[in-house]
């Protein structure tokens, strides 16, 4: 899969997103292993990087694999890539914090993805955390074009102070298309092979307790370096107010003070303590600018400078140039329409989606339903209500395991743990091992659609091909539930929501570990996609009774039409009729799900309306 | 104009992205700077989404300001009412007719609204109502409602026709190019007319 964006000449023009730039920045850069986990907004860092030519990428099973995977390659000489979101560094954050120590041989960049408001996400971090919590340097990319800079830049850095480097983006750098000069590729400039050095990776205490100095010397002359990091830059302007900002707000901030002065920082960790005390000095007032956590403003108020920050500006969510204008001014911006009340469009499950129907299934349980992170998270949306909990990957089997320790045999058959494939193989194995271990008795459904369905459809470990589409070992999901201990492995048709409900019935009642696996494949992934053999639905609304009961599947292309009594009176129905539902033909997938719940025979398949008796 | 603020907006899996993409190529090929921003992940889901094209000499913030976008083009009847605040006085507004029921809607929770032309006649706004589902589908394909818009869009702003047909032509598969170039030229005659 080539994509013409990526065949382009050396210093042509390209429109990118910051993404796609960083991707470039990384071939550019002669990376030769990337690997990671997909995670909004970080994905399609990998996804583009696998198009470009003598680049080894691979989608790892958890972001901890990919950091390790990366690591190996920085070992053995060559440049190396580990992507992830902002939660995917908190598992990753066991290897990179000691990574600061081993340090690398080819240059190694960890780019981290936040996600400020929460686009696709279930929690705000501000990453920036780690780079001073691990003692590793941080850049800070403001839009496509520096990310691509800031990248090769990165890999210089990693090599010539032996440390593995952190790059930041966030949804608004990554997920925004702007203008890149693309460049040649250069080459590190280190020997790959393999060499001993033990006293350099194996952190046993005496060594560690010796690159623990070394990380200290390291971080003096980053700090040195930082002060000259080319990404840097001063732009003077009206000294009344002197901006401190860095990334993305700092964009908002020259949107918002056309003329004001900004120093913009570039490397966000560690700071340039001489640039920021000059700077502070040339201007009447400091005011830093930062989205979430107050990174930069407690570091220079330690400083002894004194400046305004998280006073002003808000420290949750994401900010732009009117945020920003109102909270320092203290002027409310008006003049624009106010905004009017209409229906809310929460993202929601597709029509033919395989979670639709076995969420319906656990929903007529009534149990506690511990859940994860994917697509099936909208289960816990109206009307199917089928999720008590979201966490982290991996968390809803040890939450079911954690909840039926605390309650004993009183909450048998009252939990379920619900996790996708892709999660399963990212953090769920390790978790049902220990229900096995400790005598547990949760029930944990697998929901197995064969792909990694919210991030875009990437393969994992049971999808049968790589990132690049080649064939691989499918692993058996069934057979390594069995090889785990659990004698009670199941699989069911999703679709099938009487089969789900019988099945689901009898394990939870049992006082053992269960898993069931609810097997089909996402509905749009390109198999699927193409599959003449669909037959769709369709509704003979002469019969609807306007009962409702098929709108409880939450389906999209199961439409209500409201009905006056007069209007229900003229289409035939009884006066009281509320109104009717019928089948939207453009946008049914012919699952099927919904013909089951509707006891009048209107659901039928397409073609079977005429002949079905009339 | 020579500088400006684009807001596309309507329902994951309507093409708006795509659209937004031509449109970015098209002015930078046309010499200007430009920023597009939009979010993935849940959005697409079925859920509203918005994508923000902005251009001109030199552009720094990826995001379009509450009553600054110059042109809106809501690709979804209704959505068009919720980015209303984003909207610009006396700006245009370019409205697909087709409505796509939201989940509240199609389970019988709300009711879609009757009014929403007038609603954004009522306002301070230059409204062009286009049927883009109906064009698409005389073209022949009625996944090409994107590119009527972009048609449409097109003839209200600096570049020329001949940089558009050119970036439809690089950027969709040969199999449906024609008719995708097809429903460009009908949206952008409606305008013109």
């Amino acid at each position: 899969m080539n994509d013409i964006r990526m065949m382009k000449k050396p210093g042509e023009k390209i429109l990118l997103s910051g993404n796609e730039a960083l991707a470039r920045g990384a071939y550019e850069a002669g990376v030769k292993v990337a690997s990671a986990y997909p995670g909004t907004p970080s994905t399609e860092i990998l996804e583009n990087l696998r198009n470009y030519e003598g680049v080894y990428t691979e989608w790892a099973t958890n972001e901890k694999v990919a950091l390790e995977v990366a690591l190996g390659a920085s070992f053995a000489g060559v440049r190396a890539l580990a992507t992830m979101k902002h939660v995917g560094l908190n598992v990753a954050a066991d290897p990179l914090f000691t990574a600061a120590y081993t340090g690398v041989r080819g240059g190694l960049v960890v780019i981290v993805a936040d996600d400020p408001e929460m686009h696709s996400s279930q929690n705000e971090q501000d990453s920036r955390n780690y780079a001073l919590a691990a003692k590793v340097p941080m850049l800070e990319p403001a839009d496509a074009a520096e990310a691509r800079e800031f990248l090769r830049t990165a890999y210089r850095i990693s090599e010539q102070f032996d440390t593995p480097v952190l790059l930041r983006t966030e949804t608004r750098m990554s997920h925004v298309k702007g203008v890149v000069t693309a460049a040649e590729p250069e080459a590190s400039p280190v020997t790959p092979g393999i060499e001993k050095m033990p006293e350099k990776f194996v952190m046993l205490p005496a060594n560690a307790r010796r690159r623990r100095v070394e990380l200290g010397k390291r971080m003096e002359r980053l700090k040195e370096y930082s002060e000259t990091f080319p990404g840097t830059c001063v732009s003077w302007g009206d000294t009344k107010r002197g901006f401190i900002t860095s990334g993305v707000a700092s964009l908002y901030v020259k949107e918002a003070f056309p003329g004001a002065s900004v120093l913009k920082l570039g490397m966000v960790h560690p700071l340039p303590e001489k640039l920021i005390r000059s700077f502070a000095a040339k201007v009447d007032e400091v005011i830093i600018v930062e989205e979430l956590d107050p990174f930069i403003e407690t570091q220079v108020k330690a400083m002894g400078i004194s400046c305004r920050g998280k006073d002003l500006i808000p420290a949750m969510g994401e900010l732009n140039p009117m945020i920003i204008k109102q909270s320092v001014t203290g002027v409310k911006e008006s003049g624009f329409f106010e905004p009017v009340q209409i229906p809310m469009r929460p993202p929601n499950l597709c029509p033919g989606c395989p979670h639709r129907g076995i969420f319906y299934a656990i929903s007529k349980l009534g149990v506690f339903v511990t859940g994860d992170i994917g697509c099936y998270t909208l289960a816990a949306l109206k009307p199917l209500s089928a999720m008590d909990t979201c966490v982290c990957m991996g968390a809803g089997i040890g939450n079911a395991h954690g909840m039926s320790k605390a309650l004993g045999p009183d909450a048998l058959g009252k939990i379920i743990a619900v996790i996708g494939d892709s999660t399963f193989f990212h953090s769920g194995i390790t978790g049902l091992v220990n229900i096995v271990f400790n005598c547990g008795n949760a029930t944990v459904v697998i929901l197995d659609n064969r792909t990694t369905g919210m991030t875009g459809h990437q393969p994992h470990p049971a999808s049968g091909k790589t990132i690049t589409g080649d064939p691989t070992v499918a692993v058996d999901i069934e057979a390594l539930c069995r090889a785990i201990g659990v004698a009670n492995v199941r699989t069911v048709n999703p679709h099938n929501s009487e089969e789900c409900m019988k099945v689901l019935k009898e394990e939870i009642s049992r006082p053992e570990p269960s898993v069931v696996i609810a097997k089909a494949p996402c509905v749009l992934i390109p198999e699927m996609k193409r599959r003449k053999d669909r037959k769709r639905y369709t509704s003979r609304v002469e019969r609807c009774t306007g009962c409702r009961a098929c709108l409880r599947i939450g389906c999209p292309a199961i439409e209500w039409v409201p009905l006056t009594p007069d209007e229900a009176k003229n289409l035939g129905y009884k006066e009281k009729q509320k109104g009717y539902s019928r089948i939207n033909a453009v946008l049914c997938d012919g699952c099927g799900q919904c013909a089951p719940l509707c006891k009048f025979g209107v659901i039928v398949p397409e073609g079977e309306a005429e002949d079905a008796g009339r | 104009m020579q500088a400006g603020n684009v807001l596309l907006c309507g329902v994951g899996g309507q093409g708006i992205l795509l659209a937004s993409e031509v449109l970015s190529s098209a002015l930078l090929r046309a010499g200007f700077d430009v920023k597009q921003s939009e979010v993935h992940g849940m959005a697409q889901r079925g859920g509203s989404v918005v994508s923000h094209v902005r251009f001109g000499e030199k552009v720094y913030s990826p995001l379009i300001e509450f009553g600054t976008a110059d042109i809106a083009v809501s690709f979804e009847l209704l959505e068009a009412l919720r980015y209303l605040p984003y909207m610009k006085k006396g700006s245009t507004v370019l409205v697909n007719t087709q409505k796509i029921l939201p989940a509240p809607v199609a389970t019988g929770v709300e009711t879609y609204p009757e009014d929403v032309i007038a609603q954004l006649e009522s306002r301070d706004l230059r409204v062009h109502a286009i049927d883009a589902f109906g064009i698409a589908a005389s073209v022949g394909e009625k996944r090409a409602v994107n590119m009527v818009l972009v048609g449409a869009l097109s003839a209200l702003l600096p570049v020329e026709e001949r940089i558009f047909l050119d970036i439809v032509a690089e950027r969709i598969p040969e199999k449906i190019r024609k008719v995708n170039a097809g429903a460009f030229l009908k949206g952008r005659e409606i305008i013109r007319r």
